[in-house]
């Protein structure tokens, strides 16, 4: 039996699939850094104090345990920021790890609603959870 | 001879350094390291709290009110069980403990609340104004909820202040004793 090529095209491209699942699935998921980094930028006070309602964190925040488990927050403005579940001084850092997979919620004047939620999901070590991570990832990184 | 000083002199800078290595924290932790503001209220024992009193000890520095059931309790609780733990280590430990409800908490009411968990454990109340200034200072949210029980929503952190009154680091509300005992161990080991 002949195969024609485009026949040959698709299979490189099934096999190119395939191949990209198995490393999404099989290659532990790990970044250089585990920080996922937020920061009052300079002159945040100042552009809120003239009505630009400006929302510096998300009010929800996910993270991955043993990939990206650790939160850091820094206040670059000028002046003191209520900032995730503390108060921070301008050049100050706040660093939180975290080790328990769960649901966080911290008061925070930074929202509208008043408070921030920190979703800690478990660490993807199963091929098929690090293959939803990927997919999530890449989802959110597109949409 | 003088190499084996040499080492134990390099072995001793090198645990000093990993004693107080803020990195390894369970808790969130503040860089650089801010002063902690000082406060004068009125001490479950009967005296004036000054925060500046516990120069040389690590204060662990909640807020709550001793009618709430849910998480101050819970809290004092898990204090209670790691200051135990530390047994001697635990002498250069203070907790304090200042109320968002100052209506209810007079000193006399702290103390006997307080005392239920950890006798050594120092309480602190005074005017509203005077808890709305230390609660600002500390980034602290306290709501009073609208119904007959004067309940409130308060912040559930408990902030680590070394002995040199910094402010360290921040513990989350649920972590478990044993890992306020793991970052106690590291303050306390600082000289």
């Amino acid at each position: 039996m002949k195969v024609s090529r485009r026949h040959w095209l698709a299979i490189a491209l099934l096999a190119g699939v395939l191949g990209t699942i198995a490393w999404a699935a099989l290659k532990p998921v790990q970044f250089a850094s585990r920080e996922e980094v937020f920061e009052i930028p300079k002159g945040t006070w100042a552009r809120r104090m003239s009505g630009d309602k400006v929302e510096i964190l998300p009010a929800q925040i996910r993270l991955t345990l043993g990939v990206r488990d650790v939160l850091l927050l820094r206040n670059l403005d000028d002046v003191p920021q209520v900032f995730g579940p503390t108060i921070m001084m301008p050049g100050q850092s706040f660093r939180l790890p975290f080790e328990v997979a769960s649901s966080y919620t911290f008061a925070c004047t930074a929202h509208l609603s008043g408070q921030m939620t920190i979703v800690v999901e478990p660490q993807p070590l199963s091929p098929w959870a690090r293959l939803r991570w990927r997919a999530v990832s890449l989802w959110k990184a597109v949409a | 001879m003088r190499t084996l000083i040499l080492l134990a002199a390099l072995l001793s800078c090198a645990t000093s350094l990993r004693a107080d290595d803020a990195s390894t924290l369970k808790a969130g932790v503040f860089e650089p390291a801010r002063a902690a503001p000082d406060f004068t209220l009125h001490g479950s024992d009967g005296s004036a709290l000054k925060l500046s009193r516990y120069r040389g000890k690590v204060v662990l520095l909640g807020f709550g009110f001793t009618s709430c059931t849910a998480v101050c309790p819970i809290t004092l609780g898990t204090l209670a069980a790691a200051h135990k733990k530390l047994g001697a280590q635990g002498g250069d430990l203070q907790v304090v403990y200042i109320t968002v409800d100052p209506e209810r908490d007079d000193a006399a009411r702290l103390k006997k609340y307080l005392a239920a968990f950890d006798a050594t454990f120092i309480g602190g109340t005074g005017s509203e104004a005077q808890l709305a200034a230390v609660r600002k200072d500390y980034g602290i949210a306290a709501e009073k909820v609208a119904g007959p029980d004067g309940s409130y929503t308060h912040s559930s952190f408990v902030y680590l202040i070394d002995r040199e009154g910094r402010l360290r680091a921040l513990m989350p509300f649920g972590h478990p004793a044993e890992d306020y005992i793991h970052d106690l161990k590291i303050l306390l080991a600082a000289p």
